[in-house]
């Protein structure tokens, strides 16, 4: 079985991001990068599928599919350090400033030509926070979509989930190959070992530009976005509120800051 | 009139409130249409009318039911090319966010999510405010291709009344319904209290709780301010209590005017779903705690203790 884990490289959150004054695009350069984390949690499962499908005497491959800059380099090895078998980085600066729909595009592109029986995102990116992406790869490429799994069985050719809904779960199924997105509900994502750590220097990690993946260059990148940055400003940090000790009247005191902005 | 199609989200026969606050922000634009996926338009009819819908587009086959997403993508592609509105405006809600994520794909057109706030720029066309990186940054945007396709975030618009015929007009999806099945669908009990993404208070409680045990106290709070309930992930994981409670960056993001975190420590991710409330109450132990940084009013104190002096004040309140 052909898997294929899409990783997004981010901004670790808990440093300050900021847009760039000039096109209004994150600022990748100023802050670490880091694996989404949500996208741990499809790597593992990812792992864990195709462990699963070997122990059933099937062959099962892991491909780590990133689209960004050079540096999201560091964050393949970690993926590949977790297990994953080789890895895809379509890497050009035509790219750069590209929006979900054309992000979509190209990573639909690379997953067709490369071909795929099962593809696994993240249920978000920490970046952008769409949420998006699954639903626009399983359009794209014409497969079933199912996203916002928190449980995921395969016997290799149908496909089971826990579908995660506003007011509880659906259970749904389709037939392989589909696109399916996890949610952090659903494992533990292991740590890399040492000796993980070790191979993953050996795997192979194919570097494809725009031409190499045979996307258009104008379908991709800053220019090709269907929406635009009007304008942004940074927030006035909230105003500092009052914090008191509890001196044995803590209920009291808040009951009485709730009546007086009327919320009893 | 130009026509703005607005996605009903509903269940059995009761519109939600997100779609009356996407009709509100829809009458800015034109005449808000209604789509109606699934059966049931006929009794959530009354309740649209009351928010301005000029018309139902009600596609009443319960086969919406039995996919995943792909049919109603599928039938608003088709009322996009039928109808030609100048916008489409879905709940951003998970499920929401697919939809619209489809419709962008098969029309081509820009995708805004998370909108805060939706209102015309110079030349009329939609401006979508976000609020990004955890509150921190206020972002305008607008498409620029395509018809403009925008998840608002529930809660972020005030739900206006005004007169609409609400007329139903059939339609029926061209075509198969495709896409992976829906075999079962496991809902956890409803409660009586407002629902969490749309309650004007929420209570959300924390690994400080305890346990299960402990937390019945943020239930009872919460039942003392007609509030919905809320939980941190340490709670969720830990389960005691349901998943479907979790507010943050993967749980649910919440906009209430009130927001109360009790035991919570404030990690960045739960911070991603609760920072853009407009008025936040902390109860901590720790002075340290990062939610007091948000915190428009804290006490630093046990919440065993403080929560049911709270009760008692709030009850003592009720009765005079
Ligand atoms: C990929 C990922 C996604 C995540 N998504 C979410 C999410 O959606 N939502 C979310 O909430 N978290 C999420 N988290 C987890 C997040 O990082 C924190 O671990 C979590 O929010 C902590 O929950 P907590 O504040 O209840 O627990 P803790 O951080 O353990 O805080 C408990 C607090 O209770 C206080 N306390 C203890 N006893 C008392 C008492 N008697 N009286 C008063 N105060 C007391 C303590 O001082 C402490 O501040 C995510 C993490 C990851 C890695
Ligand atoms: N540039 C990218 N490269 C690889 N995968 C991506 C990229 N952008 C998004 N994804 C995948 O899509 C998921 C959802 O992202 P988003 O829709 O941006 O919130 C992520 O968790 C990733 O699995």
């Amino acid at each position: 079985m052909n898997i294929v884990v899409c990783v997004k490289q981010v901004p670790d959150t808990a440093l300050e991001r900021k847009l760039k004054p000039g096109d209004a695009t994150l600022d990748r350069a100023a802050v670490d990068g880091l694996i989404n984390e949500l996208d741990e949690y499809a790597i593992e499962e990812g792992l864990r599928i195709a462990e699963a499908q070997r122990d059933a005497g099937a062959d099962a491959e892991v491909t780590i599919l990133t689209m960004g800059p050079e540096k999201a380099a560091e964050s393949i090895r970690k993926a590949l350090s977790m297990g994953a078998d080789k890895a895809v980085h379509l890497v050009d600066d035509g790219l750069a400033g590209s929006d979900a729909l054309s992000t979509s595009y190209a990573l639909a592109k690379v997953l067709s030509g490369a071909g795929f029986d099962l593809v696994i995102c993240g249920s978000e990116s920490t970046d952008a926070r769409m949420g998006v992406m699954a639903a626009m790869l399983a359009e794209r490429l014409g497969v079933p979509q199912l996203s916002l799994a928190s449980k995921v069985d395969t016997d290799g050719s149908v496909i089971r989930v826990r579908r995660a809904t506003d007011e509880g779960y659906d259970e749904a199924e389709a037939s392989l190959p589909a696109v399916i997105s996890v949610v952090e509900k659903i494992n533990e994502p292991r740590y890399p070992s040492f000796k993980g750590i070790m191979a993953a220097k050996k795997k192979p990690v194919a570097t494809l530009s725009l031409a190499d993946a045979g996307i258009e260059p104008d379908a991709v990148g800053l220019l090709s976005a269907a929406t635009e940055v009007v304008d942004f400003a940074e927030r006035p940090p909230r105003q500092a509120g009052t914090i008191v000790k509890d001196e044995g009247d803590g209920g009291v005191k808040i009951a009485e800051f709730l009546a007086g902005q009327k919320f009893i | 009139m130009a026509e703005v199609l607005v996605v009903a989200e509903h269940t059995a026969g009761e519109v939600k409130k997100a779609t009356f606050e996407l009709l509100t922000a829809a009458r800015r634009f034109g005449e808000p249409a209604v789509v109606w996926a699934g059966p049931g338009a006929e009794d959530g009819q009354q309740r649209l009318a009351e928010f301005g819908a000029a018309l139902i587009y009600a596609a009443a086959d319960p086969g919406f039911d039995d996919y995943v997403v792909v049919p109603v993508a599928e039938l608003l592609a088709q009322l996009v090319r039928d109808k030609a509105p100048t916008l489409v405006l879905v709940a951003g809600t998970a499920e929401g966010k697919e939809v619209a994520a489809r419709l962008a794909v098969k029309t081509d057109s820009g995708l805004i999510t998370d909108a805060v706030d939706l209102t015309p720029g110079d030349d009329g066309n939609p401006v979508a405010e976000q609020s990004i990186f955890g509150g921190a940054t206020v972002v305008r945007s607008r498409v620029t291709r395509g018809t403009p396709v925008v998840a608002m975030r529930p809660n972020s618009v005030s739900p206006e009344p005004a007169p609409g015929t609400a007329e139903i007009s059939p339609v029926t999806l061209a075509g198969q319904m495709t896409g992976a099945r829906i075999t079962g669908r496991v809902a956890a009990e409803r409660s009586q209290r407002p629902e969490l993404t749309e309650a004007s208070i929420v209570v959300s409680g924390g690994r400080g709780t305890g346990g299960a045990e402990g937390f019945a106290v943020v239930e009872k709070l919460a039942d003392a301010l007609g509030a919905a309930v809320g939980a941190s992930r340490a709670v969720t994981d830990a389960g005691w209590y349901p998943h479907q409670f979790q507010v943050g960056q993967t749980g649910k993001t919440v906009s209430p005017q009130l927001y109360m975190a009790v035991g919570i420590s404030g990690a960045i991710q739960h911070r991603a779903g609760m920072q853009t409330s407009k008025m936040i109450v902390a109860i901590n132990k720790d002075p340290e705690a990062p939610i007091f940084e948000l915190a428009d009013f804290g006490v630093v104190g046990d919440l065993f203790k403080v929560v049911p002096q709270l009760l008692d004040e709030i009850g003592r309140r009720k009765q005079v």
